[in-house]
């Protein structure tokens, strides 16, 4: 591993001296050097991490179930029974734009075109969906920070209304520069970013992807977004195809969110009872 | 210096001379000397005050003891830095510091108000609360519109006399800086909600975003009428424009004749401009005829006189008239003294703006 990482090195011509060979850094034959040095420099300690283990107690151990059961199941929380296919076509999720504002990197998704107007495949649609709405409610179940997002003047008060009501975030409003990359200057230092960033559509009012979506790609907050035939899906991290521009869709879309991360937190506050009871029962009996 | 002896320190002579060093080799002239410097040293005898050390340490502890020795002090050492004059002049903390944001996240980082990440929070909850209760009343009007009961003539909000919040104004209720656009926005959509015809519901809301204009004719000090021994009503008014003042008695019951400082207007004002401006407050309320009027005036050229007359029978004939009558003549801008003076030369120029012939060689 030493030698094969020197090798590179050499080649690549990133030779980092340490203060032993500072001299001779500039020798032709630098193996010679590397023949006799100890492991002793930035690029190739072998780190040896001292793992010290926490000391199990009896709340880790109630903390740790709360968290790891339902990573167990792949439909914990049984989001597959509040949404059907035809649910979606029915809410018209399935229609995109013309051809002419369609997106090279949503081909895959469309299930065709008719009279122009291309038509997104439900059955990725609801396979998209499900794995988003199951992520969210694993986030909510862990009390992380929702932030939903929507450019879109029309359904700016729907966006709002629904993160109201799940207790969560919303920003409908002009996305100011530095709000992700910046934010101790512009909250305060302290702050906590959100863990999930839900977009209700990805685009801003001039056509463009929001900024929201690099910036939180930057920052390594895994998004949720809702992309169009016209929309880029490459930065998002869980896409979901359908239509962004039917209020019908909007507000089906609004409504499973809110059940979705409704659900969870319910189940939380109940799996702490239960787990809360357990351990009290345990503890006086042993 | 000698040591006193034990039985001079007993004896409790506390403030007293020390004796020279000579004394003590010859008695008879020790004698002499302690009798000399007893006469003539002031003595405190503490035991006569004191009977013990214990007394005196609960005296001097005391808070009689305290009050005699702050007097003393203040006595002897006069000083005004503790007069209430001289105490620092302060303004209220409120004024001082800034309202300022408590921290907007609870001990979990989660924040409080659902909009925390637009930066903006109190500015667009308020935008948002706004637009709910328009979206309320359209609804309202819909299910009238349903029912037939809708009519164009409902009670409409009251908006007379009064100013929507000025910019720093609102910024100040928000504890929040808010743009130009930003409050541009906010007015728009008020009067949007303003538009709607049911929106008397939103009444409070809408009243809470606006100022009472103070009504300026209210701040106009009217004289009350005063009548002489025929029963005659009369009042006096005074006025000044540029560097001269004049005076006015306004009679009523009269057939309008004007006398200045003795003389017969026509007279005194051969020029027909400044005839005008003395006829102009009786023509404008439309009592041309009926104030028989004596002015006396000083200073100034012919027209600033006339101004300065103008003035002075408008505000005497404030006592004639009815509020409403008052506020027409303030707004025709008869009660407004003229502010206009010569403008003073500088040095530099050959005048007030006229510059010096300008050579260019």
């Amino acid at each position: 591993m030493r030698s094969k990482e020197l090798s590179v090195e050499r080649q690549t011509g990133l030779w980092r001296c340490t203060d032993l060979r500072k001299g001779l850094c500039g020798l032709r034959h630098p193996w010679l050097v590397s023949a006799g040095y100890s492991c002793s420099g930035p690029f190739c300690a072998t780190a040896v991490a001292v793992k010290t283990l926490p000391l199990q107690t009896a709340s880790t151990d109630v903390t740790d179930r709360i968290l790891n059961l339902p990573l167990q199941m792949p439909d914990f929380f049984r989001l597959s029974e509040l949404f059907s296919l035809k649910d979606l076509f029915d809410a018209r999720v399935h229609l995109g734009h013309k051809k002419g504002c369609r997106h090279r990197l949503m081909e895959p998704y469309l299930f065709g075109s008719r009279l122009d107007q291309d038509i997104i495949d439900l059955d990725q649609t609801v396979e998209h969906l499900q794995s988003a709405l199951n992520f969210t409610a694993h986030i909510a179940y862990r009390g992380g920070v929702i932030l939903f997002v929507s450019r879109r003047r029309q359904f700016g008060q729907l966006v709002e209304i629904t993160a109201q009501d799940c207790g969560e975030y919303a920003h409908t409003r002009y996305w100011q520069g530095g709000l992700l990359t910046n934010a101790p200057i512009q909250y305060g230092s302290g702050v906590r970013l959100p863990d999930l960033i839900v977009f209700l559509s990805t685009l801003n009012n001039v056509f463009q992807q929001h900024v929201g979506v690099r910036d939180a790609a930057k920052m390594n907050i895994p998004t949720v977004g809702l992309v169009d035939s016209n929309c880029n899906p490459s930065l998002v991290t869980y896409p979901v195809p359908g239509n962004d521009d039917t209020p019908a869709a909007m507000e089906l879309y609004c409504r499973l969110f809110k059940m979705t991360i409704n659900r969870a937190k319910d189940k939380r506050r109940q799996m702490e009872l239960l787990q809360g009871l357990s351990a009290a029962g345990l503890t006086p009996g042993s | 210096m000698n040591r006193l002896s034990g039985e001079e320190w007993q004896g409790g002579h506390y403030l007293s001379v020390p004796l020279s060093s000579h004394t003590h080799t010859n008695a008879h002239l020790q004698r002499h000397t302690r009798t000399h410097t007893h006469t003539h040293t002031h003595t405190f005898t503490l035991s006569r005050v004191v009977p013990s050390v214990a007394a005196l340490m609960t005296w001097l502890h005391s808070a009689a003891f305290t009050r005699r020795l702050a007097r003393s002090i203040a006595y002897l050492f006069p000083s005004g830095l503790f007069d209430n004059k001289a105490k620092p002049l302060m303004k209220h903390p409120d004024e001082v510091f800034p309202k300022q944001r408590a921290v907007q996240w609870g001990a979990d980082g989660r924040p409080f108000h659902f909009l925390f990440y637009t930066g903006k929070q109190s500015y667009y909850s308020l935008m948002h609360d706004t637009f709910t209760k328009a979206l309320a009343v359209e609804k309202h009007q819909d299910r009238l519109r349903g029912k037939g009961l809708f009519t164009q003539d409902a009670k409409q909000i009251s908006l007379v006399g009064s100013r929507w919040l000025l910019k720093e104004e609102l910024e100040e209720l928000l504890v929040e800086t808010i743009s130009d656009h930003d409050y541009a926005r906010f007015i728009q959509l008020m009067e949007r909600l303003l538009s709607l015809p049911y929106c008397s519901a939103e009444e409070d809301f809408v009243q809470r975003y606006r100022r009472q204009l103070e009504i300026q004719s209210s701040k106009q000090q009217v004289q009350p009428l005063q009548y002489d021994q025929h029963g005659v009503a009369y009042s006096t008014g005074d006025g000044r424009r540029k560097t001269a003042t004049g005076t006015v008695l306004l009679r009523d019951s009269g057939s309008g004749s004007i006398s200045i400082n003795g003389t017969n207007y026509v007279h005194y004002f051969p020029v027909l401009q400044d005839r005008e401006q003395l006829m102009f407050p009786l023509h404008f309320m439309g009592v041309l005829g009926r104030f028989d009027m004596q002015c006396s005036v000083s200073g100034g050229g012919h027209s600033s006189q006339a101004g300065a007359l103008r003035l002075a029978i408008s505000r005497a004939m404030l006592s004639f008239l009815s509020e409403g009558q008052v506020e027409t003549m303030r707004q025709a801008g008869l009660l407004t003294p003229d502010p206009r003076i010569k403008e003073r030369k500088k040095p530099g120029q050959e005048g007030a703006r006229r510059k010096f012939t300008w050579k260019k060689r």
